[in-house]
């Protein structure tokens, strides 16, 4: 099947099996392999993506359902090749170890930000729920997002 | 003009990570990331039964199918050696673990055949089209009813279910317990848990019959251990094999063995001539990927009505699975050393009899055999404390070696570096308001809210380790190269997987040679680049790995001081490196740029008397003994009783792990060590049924730590520098794991303490708070 959506601001097409899963599209048809795979079964949200600006679990999403979308992956969230702020301040805060959930995560922190740009620890905490790290005892990520909030409220 | 050398820069400062960037970016590029033309799939047919025989395997469903290159079962692979293992005991039975199942499969998940296709789709789909003729048997599940007489047998060939024996005994057990004033005894359960590493295991194998070399990518912990074995196993020399570690999504442990598949795809790679790529899904890494823990035993101490220690004694029941992966036995054997914990415990003993089951094996997991010592001994200090009716608090401080006693000979025969064990736990207390807490609590109890408080006091063997003590490879390797421009590049032979040491090591190096930490590389995790190495765990990574940078370092600033000495007309002794300069210290106004003196010693046409061309040094460091980190973890926990919900209000920590390289890593080692710990005291536990089905194998229905579950961890440290490496620093992979766990349970057992209840074992889950709470009701 073909399937045409447009991916970090450019539109491309793929010929796809109907069962075909957006990230394995994204990893394996268009190469972009910063969106991870961890659980298959949309519990850890290494796969998260922005589709038309909402995080999704691009795991659990078919390639075909993402037809003449908009997705945003870890690629192309870094403007004129300048980092986000929520990239920088995972750097600045040491929010990432083995760095396999911090794509998902920063994309969604992106979406919890959006949605409330002034969090409390505790709404962060509720907010990245849906996403696992093993490594950082997400200290540092709830600490980078918080810092996020504040450089993005400068803007 | 040069000035006098100054403190260290980079060492001790919490520098962001070098690399960070790229991860940040989405450009790293893990094993399944590496895109070769022409690279074919493997798909594992597995088990799925806990104990079968094997029929047949029938593969004419795939005949037809479009895209499959082939089909390998055990007989095709005549000739591939077995599954390598390491760390035995005396005595200890060996079973042979093939890369395929032949005439039975022995656990849930064990391979029987390796399905290659073009596609990875099809090789799902292909690999689900195999059918295997399965014989179901009963399965050897429970270690208890696995030593009973007629059980079935995991292996026919051995007369029983015991993979060995194995015993530590330190001083008189029998006759500290007889003096003992009170006894204490609790039977204690440490199950199974996944190290659940984010990024599943994968391996992309390419044999390139022109060179006869076969270049392997594996997300493993250990490179050159990897390529030794595979060489073995499938029959190449050692230097025709190439291990690539690429990017690795954490390990913990898990990816410190050499597994099946490893093999399978070098050996199918090079009998097709094409690439095989195999990444594990998530429910093959519960199934297939070695567990944690599994540990069943009762342990029992003695003490004196003050509180003063006797005697300890562990019996313990180790649940080895079907097969050894690398370090099976091994693991168990720390928990023996670790046993005495902290304290002043002048005879222990631990007897340890490893079961063979019908599952995956255990191995090492985050802590590896010293969490379960702590938690052993944390839980039965408590008990040991209620029982004499002393604080808690008390009976650890009152049986702790003073600092002046280190270095520590304990019973368990090892020699505790140094330590401060009361520093650490009075820092805790105060830190976390201790007395203060227990007023809280008290008045929480007339509220009707049950508060509880938990320590616990722990000293862990690391920095693993000396040769001697490890049956061979305990030391670690580096290069460094200053390069004729100046920029200098370190090449080590540890495996860092999210630990950082491109950063620490990078620091270490330019404190060493007074450059900018911007002019340094380091390389790792390649086996045609790096000095022969051997790898990242047991909290070696910077103790080992980057003593061997600093030695390397220093063995290149003593042939560089010779280049400056000629150059600046001076006596090589008297060179110092700093800023970026090369300068006379008696007189430094002579000075030259560091650069300018790399450039010398590639291109000079005089070389100073006895001096060789080029910077470039090796150092493999041997370590004369373990490090000890040491610290105290303070919990405060809120337990409904109505629900058996569990909210952990604070966690107090104090981990002294000598001399800290970078605090911002330590830190985030130390949050990611407890989150992990904190997980198996509350949530975490594989479960399989009693025909050995693993029933709770996806992340569906197993419970990991989310970020709710956690208070803001507070953190502090002392700092107690080791002698045992040229660093200082003792190692903090595994010290917040190693904390942690005993430290939940007590709070959790404490807030429980009205309703009778002295003992709950992990995970303390609603389920079983409820019932124990419900079952006592509150007393008194």
């Amino acid at each position: 099947m073909e399937v045409s959506l447009s991916i970090n601001g450019e539109v491309r097409s793929f010929d796809v099996e109907p069962r075909t899963l957006l990230v394995h599209l994204l990893r394996d048809h268009a190469k972009l392999t910063g969106t991870h795979v961890a659980c298959e079964t949309s519990i850890c949200g290494a796969c998260t993506v922005l589709l038309d600006g909402q995080a999704v679990k691009s795991c659990t999403v078919l390639a075909v359902q993402a037809d003449g979308c908009e997705v945003t992956t870890i690629e192309g969230f870094a403007e004129d090749g300048k980092l986000h702020p929520i990239q920088e301040q995972f750097w600045e805060k040491h929010g990432l170890q083995c760095g396999f959930c911090t794509p998902g995560m920063i994309l969604t922190a992106y979406q919890l930000l959006e949605r409330n740009p002034d969090p409390s620890e505790a709404e962060i905490r509720r907010g990245i729920d849906g996403n696992i790290c093993r490594c950082t005892g997400y200290q540092h990520i709830v600490d980078a997002i918080q810092a996020a909030a504040v450089e993005l409220g400068k803007k | 003009m040069a000035k006098a050398p100054a403190a260290p820069k980079f060492i001790g400062s919490p520098i962001k990570r070098r690399e960070d960037p790229k991860l940040l970016r989405g450009l790293a590029r893990y094993v399944d990331d590496i895109d070769l033309p022409g690279t074919l799939h493997m798909a594992i047919v597995r088990s799925s039964f806990g104990r079968a025989g094997i029929r047949s395997v029938d593969i004419n469903a795939l005949t037809d199918l479009p895209g499959v290159v082939a089909v390998y079962t055990a007989a095709d692979l005549e000739g591939v050696g077995p599954v390598p293992v390491s760390g035995l005991v005396p005595d200890a039975r060996v079973p042979v673990q093939p890369v395929l199942a032949n005439k039975e499969v022995r656990f849930a998940g064990e391979p029987v055949a390796a399905v290659i296709c073009e596609t990875r789709y099809g090789a799902a789909d292909a690999a689900a089209l195999v059918d295997v003729d399965f014989e179901p048997k009963e399965a050897v599940v429970d270690l208890e009813k696995a030593l009973a007489p007629g059980a079935p047998k995991v292996h026919e060939d051995y007369d029983d279910n015991v993979a060995f024996n194995w015993e530590l005994v330190g001083g008189d057990v029998e006759k500290g317990l007889a003096e003992a004033d009170v006894i204490v005894k609790q039977k204690i359960v440490n199950g199974r848990v996944v190290p659940l590493a984010l990024e599943t295991r994968g391996v992309l194998a390419s044999y390139d019959p022109g060179e006869e070399k076969l270049t392997l990518w594996s997300s493993t912990q250990v490179p050159h251990k990897l390529r030794t074995h595979i060489a073995d196993q499938i029959g190449m020399a050692e230097n025709r094999v190439r291990v690539i570690t690429p990017e690795v999504g954490g390990g913990f442990g898990s990816k410190l063995n050499i597994y099946r598949e490893e093999a399978l795809a070098a050996y199918i790679s090079r009998d097709l001539g094409r690439p095989v790529k195999w990444i594990e899904s998530r429910s093959e890494n519960f199934l297939a990927t070695i567990h944690g823990r599994g540990q069943m035993g009762e342990v029992e101490m003695g003490l004196m009505k003050d509180g003063t220690l006797i005697a300890l004694r562990y019996t313990v029941l180790a649940d080895c699975g079907a097969y050894y992966q690398y370090l099976t036995v091994a693991i168990f054997t720390l928990t023996g050393l670790m046993i005495p914990g902290p304290y002043k415990l002048p005879n222990v003993e631990m007897k340890v009899t490893g079961v063979f089951t019908n599952k995956i094996a255990t191995d090492a997991y985050r802590g590896a055999g010293r969490p379960e010592a702590t938690y052993v001994l944390e839980r039965i200090m408590d008990i040991a404390a209620a029982e004499i009716g002393m604080d808690p608090a008390e009976i650890r401080r009152k049986n702790f070696p003073a600092k002046s006693e280190f270095p520590f000979a304990t019973a368990a025969g090892l020699s505790y570096d140094s330590g401060d064990y009361a520093g650490a736990l009075d820092k805790a207390l105060e830190n976390a308001g201790y007395a203060d807490m227990r007023r809280e609590q008290v008045e929480a109890r007339k509220e009707g809210r049950y508060l509880g408080i938990g320590l616990s006091t722990y000293v862990e063997v690391c920095g693993m380790g000396p040769s001697a003590a490890l049956g061979g490879q305990g030391w670690e390797s580096a290069r460094v190269r200053v390069e004729p421009g100046g920029k200098v590049t370190v090449f080590s032979g540890a495996s860092p997987h999210g630990q950082g040491q491109k950063t620490s090591f990078a620091q270490l190096v330019a404190d060493g040679l007074g450059v900018d930490i911007n002019n340094i590389e380091v390389i790792h995790g390649d086996t045609d680049t790096v000095p022969f190495g051997v790898g990242t765990f047991g909290s070696r990574g910077t103790v080992v790995g980057g003593s061997a940078v600093v030695i390397a370092c220093d063995k290149v600033k003593e042939k560089m001081a010779r280049y400056a000495a000629m150059k600046l007309e001076a006596d090589a002794s008297d060179i110092e490196f700093a800023g970026g300069k090369v300068y006379v210290r008696s007189a430094p106004e002579k000075s030259a740029d560091f650069a300018e003196i790399a450039g010398l010693a590639y291109s000079a046409m005089e070389l100073p008397p006895g001096t060789d061309p080029g910077l470039e040094e090796t150092h493999f460091f041997e370590p004369p003994n373990f490090t000890f980190p040491f610290g105290a973890h303070v919990v405060l926990a809120e337990v409904d009783p109505a629900t058996g919900d569990v909210k952990i209000l604070r966690y107090v920590a104090v981990d002294d792990v000598g001399n800290q390289i970078n605090p911002l890593l330590v830190a985030g080692q130390i949050h990611g060590g407890i989150a992990q710990g904190a997980g198996q005291a509350l949530e975490e536990e594989i479960l399989y049924d009693t025909g050995g089905q693993l029933i709770n194998g996806s992340l569906m229905h197993y419970s990991l730590p989310k970020a709710g579950l956690f208070p803001r961890f507070e953190l502090d440290h002392t700092t107690t520098p080791t002698d045992v490496n040229p660093l200082g620093a003792k190692g903090v992979g595994e010290a917040g794991t190693i904390g942690s766990t005993p430290a939940v349970v007590n709070a959790v057992v404490d807030a429980l303490s009205p309703f009778g209840v002295r003992h709950l074992d992990m995970p303390v889950r609603p389920e079983r708070i409820w019932r124990a709470a419900a079952a006592k009701g509150e007393q008194g």
